[in-house]
């Protein structure tokens, strides 16, 4: 393991006048007590609802019985692991998980660039507002709600859609049914969702570029587009590998939560993903043996993407998490 | 400097920088200034204006892309359920009516997660605030050892997590399953959260304050107190707000932990009625059938605005707070 980097900003690391010496362990337990006992309580959360259940992970390597619980079991080494690699459903699973990850990355990175770009060109002003204000909102919009939404919108009953459809002539096929849909339909609503969100993100950067360059720019003659093509884009590519790698590392964790409530039998064949078929196997089907083999699988892929695009990342651009 | 590069300033104040104008400039003065301004800048050529006619038009796209099914929604909870039903809402409300408000506020299962959520959004917040206060303030003093230590810690678990049925055991030998707490102490604290109050406590609040402060004998936990918590206000009712929206918009602990329908927050109730169609209808005569059908369909669409309003009315007031929040947690140091 790399050692980790805070991803916070560290702008007060900047050398102001005299260093102060750092504080022995010793020294410092004396002087600051009562901040070590503060520290206590949440570090105890941590230990409790996130160490506990990385050690609780053995589960994977053993055959779960209820009497004699997590570390009394029987080892079974991978057993597990090889049930689930051998079961048919493997493949499917971590080719809908990884095809829907991937497309939600490819899809709405692009357009929360173009987002932000085009809100940048604009002068601060009440359409500008308005526009920010919009997009941003359906991000606090919860899940439930927006899957609601797609359903009552998608619906071949009832749905707009479908009447929009009809208006043209055209007979809306049912959407949510079809497992061939699946993808662009969640997708594109989670496109719809978080692209303001997103695009904030890009303003930021947009916003911390060195005003001179523009000038420059101006001076040269450059017309707008040339301007966002060697001024913009250039000043936003350092957030946009950070955001791209934390997209990717987080690519085998896709919500659970929209993909679980998207579904149905119809559209199971793409929309059932690793974290959906761990809730059904662990917590319905009480395999708990299993299903923890199959999320730990799935964790480890994921962090094994995250520190293998960091690197590229790295040696590409210049620009990592991590050190 | 000109003047165009000054409307570029992320806080968009219109005035000119150092030595602004304190008064504001009279109509003639400000003719002035821009026919002076028309002069002496590099006019902007004919390709650009077309461009900028184009984004314009992107961002109105944009735009009405992602308020029509907005306006779509809120323009059919005020409809009547023929109306909704027979699908002739677009974006006005057909024959107005309140019918489908009323069923939901007379829909006992909704008011008990309405009262259920504000529960969990309220006593969650107050605890994952002092949590992450507690771990926060000393992981951003610099005399603090260990800090290093203490926050790759905290830091790892956004990397490598136990996974779930790991989680749910421990969840279950604390005696926390189908109680209230499953839905408030599993995830207290957010690793982001508590980066954005390091970061704000590391800036706002000089290592030179707390000397000062130690030096008169004041203890640290007075001191977080009495002077680091009233300065750090504005961060903590950031904090304080994504918790409460992540809370009140919170569905998937519920599912796991709960079993008791008393118990169920909003989103849980949502789920059920929304999605799993559960709106129990009674009655065996064709028309009451339809009819109940009918107000099914249109309650769907009045229990989406309610459930959305609380969030989405605090939201505007809290946009700018968020965008600050958003921008310590993603830039890299």
């Amino acid at each position: 393991m790399h050692t980790l980097q805070p991803p916070a900003p560290v702008t007060t690391a900047k050398p102001r006048g005299r260093q102060r010496p750092k504080l022995s362990l010793r020294r410092s337990l004396r002087r600051h007590w009562q901040l070590y006992l503060l520290i206590i309580p949440p570090m105890v959360y941590f230990l409790v609802f996130k160490y506990i259940p990385m050690s609780n992970a053995v589960l994977a390597f053993k055959n779960y019985n209820v009497v004699q619980g997590i570390w009394g079991s029987d080892w079974v080494g991978w057993l597990n692991f090889e049930a689930f690699f051998s079961n048919p459903v493997f493949w499917s699973l971590v080719k809908n998980t990884f095809l829907l990850s991937f497309y939600t990355v490819i899809a709405s990175f692009p357009i929360a660039v173009i987002l932000a770009l085009a809100l940048n060109e604009v002068r601060q002003g009440f359409f500008r507002k308005t526009v920010q204000l919009v997009t941003y909102a359906p991000y606090f919009i919860s899940t439930v709600v927006v899957v609601s939404m797609i359903i009552l919108m998608l619906s071949p009953r009832l749905g707009i859609i479908s009447r929009g459809l009809g208006f043209f002539g055209v007979d809306q096929p049912d959407l949510l049914g079809n497992p061939d849909y699946f993808r662009h339909i969640y997708v594109w609503s989670d496109v719809w969702q978080t692209a303001g969100y997103s695009a904030v993100i890009y303003l930021a950067a947009l916003a911390g570029i060195d005003q001179s360059l523009y000038e420059a720019a101006k001076v040269d003659g450059a017309s707008r587009i040339r301007k966002i093509i060697h001024v913009d884009l250039p000043g936003i590519m350092p957030t946009a590998v950070i955001i791209l790698v934390l997209a990717v590392g987080n690519i085998m964790a896709i919500g659970f939560e929209k993909a679980f409530l998207l579904q149905n039998n119809l559209n199971l064949g793409q929309s059932e993903i690793i974290a959906t078929y761990v809730y059904k196997t662990g917590l319905l089907n009480a395999d708990f043996s299993l299903a923890t083999a199959v999320g730990l699988f799935n964790s480890v892929i994921n962090l094994l993407l995250l520190v293998f695009v960091n690197m590229i990342a790295k040696r590409v651009t210049g620009n990592g998490l991590w050190s | 400097m000109s003047q165009r590069t000054e409307e570029r300033l992320p806080d968009g104040s219109p005035t000119t920088g150092p030595g602004a104008p304190t008064r504001r400039l009279t109509r003639r003065e400000r003719k002035r200034r821009d026919n002076a301004e028309e002069r002496t800048r590099i006019k902007e050529p004919r390709s650009d204006r077309i461009f900028l006619f184009f984004v314009y038009l992107l961002l109105a796209v944009f735009l009405a892309i992602v308020a029509l099914p907005l306006i779509y929604i809120l323009a059919s909870s005020f409809s009547s359920p023929e109306a909704v039903s027979a699908g002739r809402v677009t974006l006005w409300p057909v024959d107005f009516s309140l019918r489908g408000y009323e069923a939901v506020l007379g829909n006992s299962q909704v008011i008990q997660g309405y009262v259920n959520s504000l529960i969990y959004t309220v006593a969650g917040t107050v605890v994952s605030v002092v949590l992450t206060i507690a771990i926060a303030y000393p992981l951003s003093r610099r005399t603090f050892a260990g800090r290093n230590v203490f926050m790759s810690v905290i830091l790892f678990t956004m990397l490598f997590t136990g996974g779930l049925v790991p989680t749910y055991l421990v969840v279950q030998s604390l005696g926390m399953l189908d109680t209230r707490w499953a839905l408030i102490i599993p995830q207290a604290v957010g690793v982001w959260q508590v980066i954005i109050a390091r970061t704000y406590f590391r800036t706002a609040i000089p290592d030179e304050l707390e000397e000062a402060a130690q030096l008169d004998g004041c203890s640290d936990l007075r001191f977080l107190w009495s002077i680091v918590i009233p300065l750090a206000k504005p961060m903590i009712a950031v904090v304080a707000l994504m918790y409460a929206i992540l809370q009140w918009n919170s569905y998937f602990d519920a599912l796991i932990y709960l079993k008791s329908p008393d118990l169920f927050p909003l989103q849980l109730v949502l789920r059920n009625i929304l999605i799993l169609n559960t709106y129990s209808g009674g009655g065996q005569d064709a028309s009451v059938v339809m009819e109940r059908q009918q107000l099914a369909d249109l309650l769907k669409y009045s229990l989406i605005v309610v459930a959305s309003v609380p969030v989405l009315v605090i939201y505007p007031f809290v946009a700018r707070f968020f965008t600050k929040g958003i921008m310590i947690g993603a830039v890299k140091g």
